[in-house]
């Protein structure tokens, strides 16, 4: 008796390379820190600065721990994914 | 509102340890929130204010990680069938309304009463609304254990049955959660009240979820999931009106949404192993729980408005420390519902497939 979840193809190339992308915007963030709060903070226009990385990090790292859970085996329920 | 350029100037230090802990309260909070669609904004602006970060800078930073936190929350609850995109947007709009009504009622407060009368108000709403709410919430929940029924499909309440039935025409809309048509006339005033609330009390999945179950008669796993668009919606509005101050710190958002993203992807795949009512239980612990936090802090500002004898500075901070321990524990407590449901569920799942391949085969 194996388990489902390792008979379906696992995302390893998706994960790694959303992973990669989600490090190096974090890295850039943590790195850059006084360019990112000299110019973020700034109100006014500059307000889809942070808006816009929100959605920009949201995508990447939201994308990489989707993965991520698939692949430690991580799924949602097989009998919910067939009540669909 | 503020000086923008000072609000810069407060952004504190990150330091490793720092990083780490708004990743796991992040983590937490996300759990917590992929699961009942709202939480963790309770623990996380404190547990901010307690780094040194500034009140508001704190509340915007937490604001502008809970919209792309809903966002992905939504997307993936979206694809097991659980949200219901045009309540939750109809919704969040109105709640949006709300807020900047909330926040104006609080602004007069605080011109009025000072910062402890403002704290004081807080504080009361948030006690009274979680007694009456969470008791409630709790209450059905509990009922529905012991009485058995935790597999048959909920039964709307009396009052949602009865307002899907009020046809003003011109204003009916069908709404795939509760599968029947409401009149706009009552989903925006509730809408109007939730973000009313939200504004006062700062979590409005407490007001917002409760109300589309009982007022709407929308489903525990389908209101829960919406709940993520109306924070999505809320909380982008609520960002940008911060971000057009400068008060958001986005290192302090994007550190916690990386904590909160690798949660609420495990809250919402957690719903799919539990029965419905396991929503209500996660919540309604929470909400009693957190309610006996602010409840503590009440004698701290009934002294500072000298409404009773003064409080000795070390008791201020004991019951300061206290519910701010309180409130980290009910976060944990919910955390650690949805982890062990979700474990049972799909140990349970495990064996029921392994009894199916025995049988066929």
């Amino acid at each position: 008796m194996g388990d489902y979840s390792s008979q379906k193809k696992k995302p390893y190339l998706a994960a790694l390379t959303w992973g990669m992308v989600s490090v190096a915007i974090y890295a850039t963030l943590l790195t850059q820190q006084d360019l990112i709060n000299a110019n973020f903070a700034n109100g006014g226009v500059y307000a889809f600065l942070p808006i816009g990385a929100a959605f920009l990090f949201s995508l990447v790292h939201g994308s990489f721990t989707g993965h991520f859970w698939t692949l430690l085996g991580v799924e949602a329920s097989k009998k919910h994914k067939e009540a669909k | 509102m503020h000086d923008v350029v000072n609000a810069a100037a407060n952004f504190i230090h990150l330091d490793s340890a720092t990083i780490l802990y708004l990743f796991v309260v992040g983590f937490v909070g996300g759990l917590v929130s992929g699961f009942i669609g709202s939480g963790g904004a309770f623990v996380m602006t404190p547990a901010m204010m307690s780094l040194g970060v500034p009140g508001l800078v704190a509340v915007a930073s937490n604001m502008c990680h809970k919209f792309p936190k809903a966002l992905i929350g939504s997307i993936k609850r979206a694809k097991y069938g659980q949200v219901d995109v045009k309540l939750g947007i109809v919704l969040g709009i109105s709640a949006e309304a709300g807020v900047l009504y909330g926040a104006s009622i609080q602004e007069s407060i605080k011109a009025r009463y000072g910062d402890a009368g403002s704290n004081l108000y807080v504080s009361v709403a948030f006690v009274v609304i979680l007694a009456v709410v969470g008791g409630f919430v709790l209450y059905d929940a509990v009922k529905t254990y012991r009485g058995g029924d935790t597999d048959k499909e909920e039964v709307k309440t009396k009052l949602a049955a009865w307002l899907q039935t009020i046809n003003i025409p011109g204003t009916m809309v069908y709404f795939k959660s509760m599968n029947a048509r409401m009149s706009v006339l009552f989903t925006i005033p509730l809408g109007f009240a939730t973000g009313m609330l939200a504004a006062t009390i700062a979590v409005g999945g407490f007001i917002g979820v409760p109300s589309m179950i009982y007022v709407m008669g929308v489903p525990s796993m389908m209101a829960s999931a919406s709940e993520l668009v109306i924070a999505f919606v809320m909380g982008l509005g609520g960002s940008f009106k911060y971000a057009m101050h400068g008060l958001v710190d986005i290192r302090l958002s994007m550190i916690i949404l990386c904590g909160s993203l690798f949660g609420i992807q495990l809250g919402a795949i957690g719903t799919t192993y539990v029965k419905p009512y396991m929503i209500k239980v996660v919540m309604g612990t929470i909400m009693v729980i957190v309610l006996f936090s602010r409840g503590l802090m009440i004698p701290v500002y009934l002294s500072q408005l000298n409404l009773i004898a003064p409080i000795a500075e070390d008791t201020t901070k004991l019951l300061k420390n206290v519910s701010f321990g309180i409130m980290a524990f009910a976060l944990l407590l919910g955390a650690f519902i949805v982890l062990r449901a979700m474990w049972q569920g799909k140990r349970a799942e495990k064996l029921a497939l392994a009894r199916e391949g025995l049988i066929h085969g």
